[in-house]
């Protein structure tokens, strides 16, 4: 019965997830004669300096955006019932506007005649150059993809039984202690896929570095974009790119997730 | 006499909307004392518990403990530990660490956490099972590592909130018997909440009836038992006889228009009261002799005694004894004065 269920979902997803990858695959080994080759992924190498620049602002944008997100929805999991799912769609009202749009924005708020530097100029400071610099792309990302930090926070923190708080500090736990004695190790779930949830998305960027970043901050999405869509038109080499990013992606995760296993692995040591 | 441990002075207790949960409770409890809350659900048991560990701070009243005012002080500075309602252990800890925790928190040595725990873990018999997971265990197990889980750190006080309430019966009789002798043997101050009577009779030094969040009767479980001091009390512990009567004059009240002789006095002239008879202090006599005649209208088998309804003027008769008697034969029914109890109508506050 279970399987019969199953079956339409399991079509689906070889459709439309896994005859993608081994046509992504499939292009990245081979010539544009259809030939097979390494020469597109032993290419890619060229562009290391671009990659780095994306695994480290992505990296950096996850950070900032679990330190401002971890507290908000513990304060957010603690209020009462009503008032924190007025406080969710507020932290998701931003994702019903138009991605682009919330982009766009960004420019005309940092711009160099943007509203930030005139109202710098009115009080006699000299404008700032915000837009196009690695700190726009970033402040683009955490922006952009904070309130799928936030969601998976707040779901598994608000899940946790108000008594077992109240357990810890029955057991000699201060605020502080208690959040990280107990809050931290019980909303790792959530901490997880918030990081994969910002980090996979922000990592293969194109429109933020390209609206934000100015020429000098180019990322590995708007080098995949070229290969297609630009002047350096070369879908093999795009699919190779594409082949490497998702390795190291998975690398990245598989890596998370084990910290996250030697974690409970420990608990059973102790 | 010993002086008051914990000292509750005149709590009252409002939630936002509600009108109050606890109305004004005033109560001492004693160094290693077994204190039992009783009452029916909603009475303000939980409630007066989290306020003396700390969990609630009191609308208005103060909470001494050793003559000092804790009322403001948050749990985790207050040497009273609690077992929960339900048990909210630690899911990302093992059965040892979650006994650990206090001592950890507390900084207590690593050698000394072994001695601990591996002594606690013997007392309530799960050694060998020190690394499974919390959710791997049955409903009893995982209210041992509660109760062992507050015990480590040696508390002053244990709070606890019906912590046999998701047990079987059989499993719970072995239950409050091992806490009773923990208790004692710790010389732990309990303070524990049940609605099941029976569970207070049994355990406690001291029984307090609450309803409406108000205490109706603090004492013994002989005194609360012998001698209610209002219907819903004498209701609420054991089974009664509970009806109307009118105080005719020291030492003789009226019932069904009958009078009978009792032990009671100062009540004043014809003054309206209600009487409580327990169903063990009735007894079944031929019809003749009594001045209560009615008609038996049924009898179960309780194991111990017979328990028998008695129709007579109107009023059903719960009668216990030893010797059956037939369904539809006339009876009559005879008690002793110093079996009648006699209480204000009024429910009347210590
Ligand atoms: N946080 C709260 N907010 C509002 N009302 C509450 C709160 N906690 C308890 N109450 C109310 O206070 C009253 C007493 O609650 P309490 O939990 O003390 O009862 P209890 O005697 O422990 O009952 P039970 O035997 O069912 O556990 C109830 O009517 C309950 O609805
Ligand atoms: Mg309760």
């Amino acid at each position: 019965m279970k399987k019969i269920a199953a079956a339409p979902y399991q079509l689906w997803m070889a459709i439309f997830v896994i005859v993608p990858l081994f046509i992504v695959a499939y292009f990245a080994f081979t010539t544009d004669s259809g030939a097979f080759t390494l020469e597109n992924i032993i290419k890619t190498a060229d562009y290391a300096p671009i990659f780095a620049r994306s695994i480290g602002f992505a990296a950096l944008a996850t950070v900032i955006c679990l330190i401002i997100a971890y507290p908000l929805a513990y304060i957010i999991a603690n209020m009462s019932k009503n008032v924190q799912s007025t406080m969710i769609m507020i932290v998701m009202l931003p994702m019903w506007m138009n991605f682009l749009l919330r982009t766009y924005a960004w420019q005309t708020i940092i711009g160099n005649n943007g509203i930030i530097n005139n109202l710098l100029s009115m009080v006699g400071i000299e404008p700032i150059k915000m837009l196009n610099t690695s700190g726009a792309v970033i402040l683009g990302m955490v922006y952009d993809y904070i309130p799928f930090m936030i969601l998976p926070l707040y779901t598994v923190m608000a899940k946790i039984d108000k008594s077992i708080m109240e357990a810890a500090g029955d057991l000699g736990c201060n605020g502080f202690q208690s959040i990280l004695k107990v809050t931290i190790p019980l909303s790792m779930p959530g901490i997880i896929s918030g990081i994969t949830m910002v980090f996979v998305p922000a990592i293969s960027t194109f429109i933020i570095s390209k609206m934000l970043g100015g020429s000098s901050n180019l990322l590995i999405g708007d080098l995949i974009e070229m290969q297609f869509l630009g002047t350096s038109y070369n879908p093999n080499l795009g699919a190779g790119i594409s082949f490497v990013l998702m390795v190291i992606i998975l690398i990245v995760m598989a890596f998370i997730n084990l910290i996250d296993k030697s974690d409970q692995e420990e608990k059973v040591i102790i | 006499m010993d002086t008051a441990f914990i000292q509750l002075k005149n709590i009252t207790k409002t939630f936002e909307t509600d009108k109050g949960v606890l109305n004004g409770i005033d109560l001492d409890i004693l160094q290693k004392q077994f204190v039992t809350l009783l009452g029916p659900s909603g009475c303000g048991k939980t409630t007066t518990l989290r306020i003396i560990g700390g969990f609630e701070t009191p609308t208005k009243g103060k909470v001494y403990m050793n003559g000092k005012d804790i009322t403001n002080l948050p749990p985790y500075l207050r040497n009273v530990n609690t077992v929960f309602q339900k048990y909210a252990l630690f899911p990302h800890l093992n059965v040892y660490e979650n006994i650990a925790f206090g001592l950890k928190i507390k900084g207590v040595s690593k050698e000394e956490i072994k001695t601990r725990v591996t002594g606690m873990l013997d007392m309530i018999n799960l050694s060998g099972r020190e690394k499974c997971s919390i959710n791997a265990l049955s409903g009893g197990q995982q209210q041992r590592v509660a109760i062992a889980r507050s015990l480590v750190t040696r508390p002053e006080v244990l709070l606890l909130d019906e912590p046999l309430g998701a047990l079987d019966l059989k499993l719970r009789k072995g239950m409050q018997l091992e806490l009773k002798n923990i208790q004692k043997k710790l010389g732990i101050t309990f303070v524990y909440v049940t609605h099941d009577q029976e569970e207070a009779l049994t355990m406690s030094d001291r029984i307090v009836v609450m309803n409406g969040g108000v205490i109706q009767q603090s004492g013994t479980p002989v005194d609360i038992y012998n001698e209610p001091v209002n219907a819903f009390v004498a209701d609420f512990i054991g089974e009664s006889n509970i009806m109307d009567g009118i105080m005719t004059k020291d030492f003789e009240v009226e019932i069904f228009g009958k009078k009978f002789e009792c032990v009671d006095k100062d009540f004043g002239e014809n003054t309206p009261v209600d009487v409580v008879i327990r169903p063990e202090d009735v007894r079944i006599v031929s019809s003749a002799d009594a001045k209560i005649c009615g008609v038996v209208e049924s009898v179960i088998f309780k194991g111990v005694h017979y328990e028998m309804t008695v129709r007579a003027d109107g009023f059903n008769w719960l009668v216990h004894s030893t010797k059956a008697a037939e369904v539809g034969t006339k009876a009559g029914l005879e008690f002793d004065p110093y079996d009648i109890q006699i209480m204000y109508k009024t429910p009347k506050s210590l």
